[in-house]
């Protein structure tokens, strides 16, 4: 008991102490690797949910894949250089955690009333736990199929719209890159 | 056990300052990448709540999530990359179409 509250707590620290350094820091890479550490964090809570499958998915796919490609499109524009001046907004700083922070006490408001909520204890069937690929991927494939199919569209769609992006006007100051 | 407040808490905290990283960054890509900070946290709260309530299908849902979340990044960072391309900058505050 007492250990889970520690490790609940640890991981919970790391993962707002990423995430506000990533806000804070000027360089990217910088702020990309404090993102990765945010994620390993939450993975490490998933992971305490009982969320097996979920939480190796978030460190293979999140910090494996996407924020790798982040890191590809860094050095591939050459921004770790680049200083992004801080140019006169007309809402200033402050208003600005004010909000952010008045945004937090209202969604703790609404959390507040899930206080009473009872805790239960796992579902354990005979080959399998809560939360394991198995359990998983049944309902993917049965309950939520078709949801599942049409993310294969949704990819489709979003490779496609990526290329179409990404790629170079015919004639447009070819050979520069 | 934890209850599941905390998590519900900590996941508030991390939404919160994805939107502080957004409104308050000029770098599109620190931008960009606060609102994947925040779709991690609303992930964070579904897990909690199907622990909580012993449902799995909050899996399936944060599963989605996640290829939402890839397919975004890959539409996302096109779309960084065609403006660097026109702009030569990132910040948000140099290629605001409708400001004049």
């Amino acid at each position: 008991m007492m250990l889970e509250t520690a490790v609940f707590y640890a991981a919970a620290v790391i993962a707002v102490f990423g995430a506000i350094m990533m806000v804070l820091q000027r360089n990217p890479v910088a702020s990309v690797l404090y993102l990765i550490l945010s994620l390993v964090a939450q993975a490490v809570l998933y992971v305490q949910l009982a969320a097996m499958f979920v939480g190796s998915l978030l460190i293979i796919i999140y910090a494996g894949a996407i924020l790798v490609l982040f890191l590809f499109v860094i050095m591939l524009l050459n921004l770790r250089g680049e200083k992004i001046e801080q140019e006169k907004s007309p809402i200033p700083t402050a208003t600005k955690l004010i909000l952010s922070l008045l945004f937090f006490v209202e969604l703790v408001m609404i959390f507040r009333q899930f206080s009473t909520m009872p805790t239960s204890e796992y579902i354990t069937d005979a080959g399998w736990q809560f939360g394991d690929v198995v359990p998983v991927a049944e309902l993917l494939f049965t309950k939520y199929l078709y949801p599942f199919e049409l993310t294969s569209i949704l990819l489709l769609v979003a490779i496609v719209g990526a290329v179409i992006m990404a790629k170079r006007e015919k004639g447009e100051d070819e050979g520069e890159m | 056990m934890i209850p599941v407040t905390h998590y519900l808490i900590l996941s508030a905290l991390l939404f919160s300052v994805g939107v502080a990283g957004v409104i308050s960054s000029r770098n599109l890509i620190v931008m960009f990448m606060s609102i994947e900070l925040m779709l991690n946290a609303a992930n964070l709260s579904i897990i909690a709540f199907s622990r909580y309530l012993n449902i799995m299908d909050g899996h399936v849902i944060v599963f989605l999530v996640l290829t939402v979340a890839a397919a975004e990044a890959a539409v996302g960072l096109a779309i960084i990359i065609a403006i660097f391309r026109n702009r030569a900058t990132i910040n948000a505050d140099r290629f605001s179409l409708f400001k004049r």
